[in-house]
């Protein structure tokens, strides 16, 4: 609770020191300020408490998954360099936007009630879409605001609809009172409850972009300023899919025989989806959006275990998976502006030899986003599946997300090949500042400890 | 709110449902086959209306109040959506002058 009365007042505050002349000191106040909350959070470990007439409930699931999105956005903002030297005159907004939606995302890990589920969706959703037009003179952005906006409103609309049909066939809008109805009608209460069950998964899939529901999310990704293309496959899929677990644990695990075969059949037309699609690309920030799709079939894979282990596995996987992801948008942010805009993977041609540095970066969060060992992507892999793999029934998913995951290392080392194997085609050397180069190595070699040593955060929950 | 009024019970309740319902599928469909943007959203906004009204229906003959305290919420959010869904189809019109979705194919495999 702290963090959300925190990161509000940190926001309106940011507003205000937009009206200073000079914006410089923006960035280090709003590392500050997460570095606040970050810390304040830490405080309700082991503390669990209620609010709002128990709408909110504050539990270790709640501040760890608060903790991990906290600190993706604090590793993420030191990138944004770029924004302060245009002097863009929005500056102030776009930190303080941020600040705003990071509350929706904590609402999103420790609501009880549907109505809090549908507050914090729409807090990070709403502030997304300005996000992702915040680019206002090109089109590329302006389509990708589009997009999510109509696309997003659509879902929430389905969102609520199932809300509304678990609201009639239950009485309640809180979890606990959903799930002991659920549970004392065997289940599945009548017609309206399953179908409302049925949109409320249709609905937050498109929040995470699973597939069938991920269409937008390439289009999206692409035309997005890369910095918050970075904040949308990394905190607002940790929300998601943090939502989406609490919410099954919460309110259907009764329900499990009614959800099951919906979410099997979506997390492996994700995995296939997100593999199969990124394959194909030449353009490396599509080839990510891809890849966040198929990470997004990962993580559902963790769910559909539906055991003592989903919890901690998903919340292992986040980390690693938003780790890695923050490297690989921060580095493609640097390249693409060196190449005049160029985002292919010829862009990162020969940049083992004029930067080492971005291209180690690089190399590490590849393997660990494709899964190897040494990284933090391989335990998120194998915490998953091994999971997955407690239920006997499930081991043609486990053979299935393995060759997916085959296939992700041949479009993942693309670009470390391009990097080390290619001439350069343009020798200049790119600038990073000395903080932007600091965070790299802090998160490469957190990527890697946590690939040595994955009990530091795995035991957690 | 303990006692439900007899002039609401005069319609049952399932006609409210499949009313909404309709509303709803209209919604839905007005999304999937129109091109203007602004007509899509106002065919989401139908979808929202759609479930404000069935959000009232179930929480008037439950005689709860939680329902009908959700509606204002919804009300409030959608009118947040439609301050920047508005401020978005302005945003791409002065580049396009159009507001048609069909144009806006830069992006695509």
């Amino acid at each position: 609770m702290t963090s959300i009365i925190l990161l509000s007042i940190f926001g309106i505050i940011n507003l205000f020191v937009g009206f200073m002349k000079s914006k410089r000191i923006l960035l280090p106040l709003s590392l500050l300020f997460l570095a606040v909350v970050f810390g304040a959070n830490l405080f309700s470990w082991n503390e669990a408490q209620s609010y709002f007439n128990h709408m909110l409930t504050i539990d270790n699931y709640a501040v760890a998954f608060t903790g991990i999105m906290v600190l993706a956005t604090l590793l993420l903002l030191p990138f944004s360099q770029h924004y302060i030297e245009e002097a863009n005159e929005n500056l102030a907004e776009f930190y303080s936007l941020l600040l705003f939606s990071l509350v929706g995302a904590i609402m999103m890990v420790s609501y009880e009630n549907m109505l809090m589920l549908f507050i914090g969706i729409e807090i990070l959703s709403i502030a997304m879409y300005v996000l992702a037009g915040s680019d206002k003179r090109r089109l590329r952005s302006n389509e990708a605001a589009l997009k999510y906006f109509l696309m997003g409103a659509f879902f929430t609309g389905v969102l609520l609809f199932g809300i509304v049909l678990i609201y009639g066939a239950t009485g309640s809008f809180y979890l606990t009172d959903i799930a002991a109805t659920a549970a004392v009608n065997d289940g599945t209460v009548n017609a309206m409850f399953t179908l409302g069950l049925l949109l409320l998964v249709i609905g937050i899939s498109f929040k995470i972009s699973a597939a069938p529901f991920h269409f937008w999310a390439p289009d999206v990704y692409e035309g997005t300023p890369t910095l918050f293309t970075s904040y949308m496959s990394t905190v607002v899929k940790i929300a998601g899919v943090a939502a989406f677990y609490k919410l099954m644990a919460a309110a259907f695990a009764a329900s499990y025989a009614a959800w099951f075969p919906t979410l099997i059949a979506i997390t492996v037309l994700t995995l296939v989806v997100g593999n199969i699609g990124a394959v194909v690309q030449t353009n490396f920030k599509r080839m990510l959006a891809y890849s966040s799709v198929s990470h997004a079939g990962y993580l559902l894979m963790a769910l559909v275990a539906f055991n003592e282990r989903s919890d901690a596995s998903i919340l292992f996987y986040s980390l690693s998976y938003a780790l890695a992801t923050i490297v690989a948008f921060a580095v493609l942010q640097y390249v693409s502006e060196q190449r005049n805009g160029d985002e292919t993977y010829a862009a990162f041609n020969g940049l083992g030899k004029t930067n080492p540095l971005l291209a180690f970066a690089m190399t590490v969060a590849m393997c660990s986003l494709s899964g190897i060992p040494l990284t933090a992507g391989f335990f998120g892999k194998l915490f998953v599946f091994t999971a997955v793999v407690q239920d006997a029934r499930l081991m043609w998913l486990v053979v299935v997300a393995v060759l997916m995951a085959a296939v992700g290392i041949y479009y993942y080392f693309k670009v470390v090949i391009a990097m080390y194997m290619q001439p350069a085609a343009d020798a200049a050397k790119i600038r990073i500042g000395s903080f932007a180069s600091f965070m790299l190595i802090f998160i490469t070699v957190f990527t890697i400890l946590l690939g040595i040593a994955p009990a530091l955060v795995s035991d957690l929950l | 709110m303990n006692q439900i009024p007899d002039i609401i019970r005069t319609i049952p309740l399932n006609y409210y449902l499949y009313f909404s319902t309709a509303l709803f599928i209209i919604g839905v469909i007005g999304v999937l086959i129109r091109r203007n943007a602004i007509v899509i959203f106002m065919c989401v906004e139908l979808m929202l209306n759609a479930v404000n009204l069935l959000l009232t229906a179930i929480a008037s003959y439950r005689a709860d109040t939680n329902g009908q305290v959700f509606v204002f919420f919804i009300m409030a959010v959608a009118a947040a959506e439609v301050c920047v869904g508005l401020a978005i189809i302005v945003m791409t019109y002065r580049n396009t002058r159009s507001t048609d979705v069909q144009l806006l194919n830069n992006l695509k495999w």
